[in-house]
């Protein structure tokens, strides 16, 4: 007895134009018998989910618009092929199993879509997003595409490493407890020389803050090259530590040219005694982001992400990958800070959808329902939890709002607002830490933040001068502008 | 020299403590209390005034032992300290009595 075919199209060769030997040609994604687009199929615990939005080209169905992200991001090419026939079609491909409306747009939906495990390999995040954010996002049936968010299954998470060390161990290598961690970035970006720049770290540092950060390009140019930098900077880092009784740190910036540069940088940060590197991460790409991640671990050294060209990928509310994917492939790659933005500062971030990221980079089950704009509830089965950044463009007076949307396990980052102090860095960085530490007494009084802000830091600043002087400064100084980027929140 | 979260306010009146201790409490945390000579105090490890309250419900409980550490060793640094036993983590610390210099 032969078992019935299980073909995409059991039709005779004699059916078929003169000299076809298989059904060649263009298909609709979603036609019957094809399994891009299957609407009530139930994905396992083992399948990668991903939330898109979609717009597709007038005269796109949903159905097809859907189907062909399914087909194009997993198993399909446009056309069906002969060798179609040598696998077993119903194991790889991607299906979408859901839609729903984004409010207020008719143009555009939401397309759930899961993904077997068998497509990936495993620990290897450029892997799957060849194939998640591959060549589907130029498809020209869609006129833009969105990744709206992912979900790891525990056995493809569990290949990943994760942050290096995490919130944790962080706190007790630095000591810190019960407040969010106080940083700042070194300015003007470029131009200081060595020894300059090691004097502002030192100021920043004695007067208060627990880190100072290296900007982002920074990295070996000629007006200050790397092993001066850090020579300069780690003699500022020992020295205000030796003053202060305190633990603190530099973000050295090991990003570099190549990997081979990278791992020097990091090995001579490590020699000279740094707790703490730093990477942009999506510059250097997730495989060297990788790398160091590892690096860090079997090395003992923090690793501090920053997010220089998000915005190119994740401003868009269209097309592109948005920040809370990106963040969440940052925690299972593994950065022990990731910048977030502020809400309240010069950069772009809508605050509904800060929350949700700072939530999902710390929680240890991410649910949606505390972490708005995301689609997938997200264990995390014991990955450490990543410090979200606060940086630029926030002042003394942003302290009440920032503590009370960030909490605790985060770094607070005043570059302008602590070297723009003025008298100088070290009062700066005293100005932030009075405000930081009264703010967290009084929400531990059980005071309300939002409410009494202004009322808490006047309060505070009687006993310290340079607070005052920084209240002064920075009074009504506010960047308000409509967030360009929404989110959609469909799981409330 | 500074010690870390709250080193940079002046030092909490007892009223002052006690609602640092509430807030440690109504999160359901463990406090402990850890003293260290001011040589020391720039160690991980201080050392333990008996062992974290595991059963303290009060303010006044706590603040009863914090007294009896300090008249116990006046020449120490004080501290109390935060424990989450669901997160496994320890989630507060702050000085809460300076020797004389």
């Amino acid at each position: 007895m032969v078992p019935e075919a299980k073909n995409f199209d059991p039709v005779p060769n004699s059916e078929r134009p003169e000299g076809a030997l298989f059904d060649a040609g263009v298909k609709e994604y979603s036609a019957e018998g094809r399994y891009y687009y299957d609407i009530g199929f139930q994905p396992s615990e083992n399948h990668v989910l991903a939330a898109y939005r979609i717009t597709p080209q007038e005269g796109v169905s949903a159905a097809e618009a859907a189907a062909a992200v399914a087909a194009e991001s997993s198993f399909a090419t446009w056309t069906t092929v002969w060798s179609d026939y040598m696998v077993e079609a119903e194991r790889y491909c991607a299906r979408t199993y859901d839609i729903k409306p984004v409010p207020g747009r008719d143009d555009q939906f939401i397309a759930y879509i899961a993904y077997p495990l068998d497509l990936f390999e495993e620990g290897s995040l450029p892997n799957l997003m060849s194939s998640l954010v591959g060549n589907v996002f130029g498809f020209k049936p869609l006129r833009a595409l969105r990744l709206e968010d992912v979900y790891f299954p525990p056995a493809l998470l569990k290949t990943f490493q994760g942050p290096p060390h995490g919130i944790q161990v962080e706190r007790d290598r630095l000591n810190k407890y019960g407040r969010p961690l106080l940083g700042g970035t070194m300015k003007p970006k470029l131009g200081l020389s060595a020894k300059n720049y090691g004097r502002l770290v030192y100021e920043a540092l004695r007067g208060g803050l627990d880190f100072t950060k290296d900007d982002e390009n920074i990295t070996s140019q000629p007006f200050m090259r790397w092993r001066d930098r850090a020579e300069f900077v780690m003699e500022a880092v020992h020295k205000a530590e030796a003053e202060t009784g305190e633990r603190k740190g530099h973000y050295l910036n090991v990003t570099a040219g190549d990997m081979e540069e990278m791992y020097r940088r990091a090995e001579l940060a490590k020699e000279l005694g740094s707790r703490i590197i730093m990477v942009d991460f999506l510059v250097v790409g997730f495989t060297a982001f990788a790398s160091l991640s590892k690096w860090c671990r079997a090395n003992g050294i923090l690793l501090h992400a920053h997010r220089a060209m998000h915005s190119v990928i994740d401003r868009q509310p269209n097309h592109g990958i948005h920040w809370r994917v990106l963040a969440k492939w940052v925690r299972i790659v593994g950065a022990d800070h990731l910048h977030n933005g502020t809400v309240v500062g010069k950069l772009e971030g809508d605050r509904l959808s800060t929350i949700g990221i700072n939530q999902m980079l710390r929680a240890d089950y991410g649910r949606t329902s505390e972490c708005p704009g995301y689609h997938f509830n997200q264990p995390w089965l014991s990955m450490p939890g990543v410090f979200p950044v606060a940086s630029g463009g926030i002042h003394v007076w942003h302290m009440p709002e920032l503590v009370s949307i960030f909490g605790d396990d985060s770094v607070l980052q005043f570059g302008g607002g602590t070297v723009g102090h003025p008298w100088g860095s070290a009062a700066g960085a005293t100005a932030n830490r009075v405000a930081l530490e009264a703010v967290i007494q009084a929400r531990n009084e059980g005071r309300d933040l939002l409410a009494e802000g202004p009322d808490i830091l006047k309060e505070a600043a009687r006993h310290s001068p340079e607070l005052r002087a920084a209240m002064e400064t920075w009074k009504g100084v506010s960047f308000d502008y409509e967030t360009v980027d929404k989110p959609v929140i469909l799981n409330p | 020299m500074k010690t870390e979260t709250f080193s940079y306010l002046p030092p909490m009146t007892p009223d002052q403590v006690r609602k640092q201790i509430h807030y440690l409490l109504a999160n359901g945390w463990i406090a402990g209390i850890e003293f260290a000579p001011p040589a020391g105090i720039s160690n991980t490890y201080w050392s333990w005034w008996k062992l974290p309250m595991f059963n303290a419900r009060t303010p006044e409980e706590i603040w009863a032992e914090i007294e009896a550490c300090r008249a116990a060793h006046p020449d120490c640094y004080v501290r109390l300290t935060g424990y989450d036993r669901s997160r496994q983590a320890q989630v507060m610390s702050f000085v809460v009595y300076r020797p004389a210099a």
